[in-house]
């Protein structure tokens, strides 16, 4: 991985910040926080480390992306845009009447969503099922998914831990997009989540912890995935919610709600 | 007598059967599989068969990533562990992305038995119903389960099978054919018509021809596909026998009698009455009893149709 690489990912990922404040702007609505901070893993996901073709979503030997907290749909409808799988002036549709960006991922609606989510905790199992579904049939594709840290206090992402590792799906790479904050207030005070790194560990679990910001070690992450054999991998991404916009980072008040025009034109400024 | 039998034993056949035929059939279970029958597929096919132990929210998220590469799933357990408790993981991963999922579930219903309330689902066609996308079908006995089984492995649709625990005596021969939304007219008559699905099919032939006896001819309806629901055969009964009886294993909310309901209300209301369970609870005890102490024998259908044939205008 080359330096002007790493440089070329790191512009990629501003463009789509830029697109996420301006769609979510326009859109009047929806969730900032959350989308601005896994951006750089979805940005190295889709301009580096996935298979996949734009012009044939539907490739069957395409590497899967689910995205688990599909509040955080700006950033992969931003990637999906800029890799050419639907023009970028769609963004500018986001959660309107007829538009097919819904306001969380619809896999019925969108080219190259791969899940429909929205309902938070159900994404790993889905991620599960897709791994396995490779392993049966002898397919050499990968399954990456996104997971909330405030997500991860569903029950359900422990029975998925649980069957992901009894099944040894190695071909299935999670990252947790660990941003410390929910809705309520900090992860650790709602429902405290630590020794994260420990339960998935303990579950069964190839863990990674890595700056969820910097692409080489997201990069790093996704390499050693990929030659863990045997058990899942865990990538626990430390990310800041909001990142890339000084005024959201940190701030629990913009998980769920959008820039006004104002917001919008500094936030822009600061992601030139 | 009628001979007897299971349609949970006829699901676990089928399955077999269509998994010599189809190499993407896969059959997910959560601990229950010697109940549910799907034990049957897991000894033929050993690698085809995934169990999830207790932990049916996931089982349901595996099963909508399997059909979103490409396999047909069928997932397994009991009626309440596959409806109610994982309402929301069926509407979000496989009713409204249209996943190629059959849940089939089996012990639905009062006729579980001493088991009790908390494994009497008589709730779950409600649920079921009111979501988009899914297929819903209750076979009232073993050869309509393996005909409608067949029937949903051909489509890539989500479908909610619902299956008993009990032998069900055979009212089908096997030359019966099954299809989606629609209704089997099993007896004619035009006095009264009497709508039923699963086990309660038996009693309302019962019921009719303890009518027939005295001189009442009641049509009997088979209304295996609770949703999307015939219309047309609804209709066509309220306008020529003027008066309905519904007969279900369910609350007598939301599930048959709430479906055959909405249709009449919207097209041409006639008398109606709901055999069913009167928003409680279940009790243990053996199926029988239980159909006798709700009220949901042939005999009580009977004094249904007499109360209703009253009221026709
Ligand atoms: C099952 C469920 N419960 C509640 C919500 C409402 N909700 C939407 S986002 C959110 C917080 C998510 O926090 P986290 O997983 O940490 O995501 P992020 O901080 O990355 O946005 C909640 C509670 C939901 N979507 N699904």
């Amino acid at each position: 991985m080359s330096n002007q690489e790493i440089q070329e990912l790191e512009v990629k990922a501003k463009e789509i910040r830029r697109w996420i404040i301006k769609m979510l702007a326009e859109a009047g609505s929806g969730h900032p926080g959350g989308a601005l901070s896994c951006t750089d893993i979805i940005t190295a996901l889709y301009f580096k480390i996935m298979n996949h073709k734009p012009d044939n979503p539907k490739w069957e030997d395409r590497d899967r992306f689910v995205l688990s907290k599909g509040h955080s749909c700006p950033a992969l409808y931003s990637a999906l845009a800029l890799s050419g799988y639907f023009p970028t002036s769609e963004l500018m549709r986001l959660r309107k009447l007829d538009s097919f960006l819904q306001g969380h991922t619809d896999m019925t609606a969108t080219p190259g969503v791969e899940m429909s989510a929205g309902s938070l905790g159900q994404g790993l199992s889905v991620a599960g099922g897709m791994a396995l579904a490779a392993k049966l049939d002898k397919k050499k594709f990968r399954v990456y998914v996104v997971l909330g840290d405030g997500e991860s206090q569903e029950g359900q992402i422990w029975e998925a831990a649980m069957a992901c590792a009894h099944y040894k799906l190695d071909n299935l790479c999670a990252f947790l997009d660990y941003n410390k904050l929910q809705i309520d207030g900090p992860v650790n005070e709602v429902m405290v989540i630590e020794p994260i790194v420990d339960k998935f560990k303990a579950f069964g679990w190839n863990t990674i912890e890595i700056d969820g910001h910097d692409m080489h070690q997201i990069i790093y992450a996704t390499n050693e995935a990929n030659i863990t054999y045997g058990k899942p991998t865990m990538v626990i991404a430390h990310t800041i919610k909001g990142k890339g916009v000084s005024f959201m980072e940190g701030k629990v008040g913009y998980h769920g709600v959008a820039p006004t025009k104002e917001e919008e034109q500094k936030a822009l400024l600061e992601l030139e | 007598m009628a001979e007897l039998m299971a349609t949970r034993d006829a699901y676990g056949e089928t399955l077999v059967k269509l998994g010599i035929e189809n190499k993407d059939i896969v059959v997910l279970d959560a601990d229950c599989s010697s109940s549910t029958r799907t034990s049957l597929f897991k000894e033929k096919f050993p690698d085809r068969f995934f169990n999830f132990g207790i932990g049916e929210a996931n089982m349901m998220g595996f099963a909508a990533g399997l059909a979103s590469c490409g396999k047909t799933v069928f997932a397994s357990t009991f009626a309440v562990f596959g409806s109610a408790r994982v309402f929301d993981q069926i509407r979000t991963s496989i009713a409204w992305p249209k996943a190629n999922v059959k849940i089939v579930v089996t012990h639905a219903g009062i006729s579980v038995g001493e088991d009790g309330a908390s494994h009497q689902a008589i709730e779950d066609l409600a649920l079921m119903r009111s979501l988009p996308n899914l297929t819903v079908i209750v076979p009232a006995d073993g050869i309509e389960t393996e005909k409608a089984v067949i029937t949903a492995a051909k489509d890539s649709t989500p479908f909610y099978i619902r299956l008993g625990r009990a032998k069900f005596p055979i009212v089908f021969s096997d030359d019966y054919e099954f299809k989606i939304g629609k209704g089997t007219i099993l007896k004619q008559g035009n006095d009264v018509t009497i709508i039923a699905i699963g086990l309660m099919v038996f009693e309302a032939l019962q019921a009719a021809a303890e009518l027939q006896k005295e001189g009442i001819k009641a049509r009997v309806i088979n209304m295996s596909t609770i949703k999307p629901i015939d219309k047309d055969i609804i209709i066509q009964a309220a306008i020529e026998t003027g008066a309905i009886v519904t007969c279900e294993e369910h609350s007598i909310i939301g599930g048959l009698g709430s479906a055959v309901a909405e249709v009449l209300v919207e097209n041409n209301p006639v008398a109606m009455k709901r055999i069913g369970v009167k928003d409680r609870f279940g009790l243990s005890g053996k199926p029988d009893e239980l159909l006798e102490r709700f009220e949901m024998k042939s005999t009580h259908i009977v004094q249904a149709v007499k109360e209703v044939m009253m009221k026709k205008s």
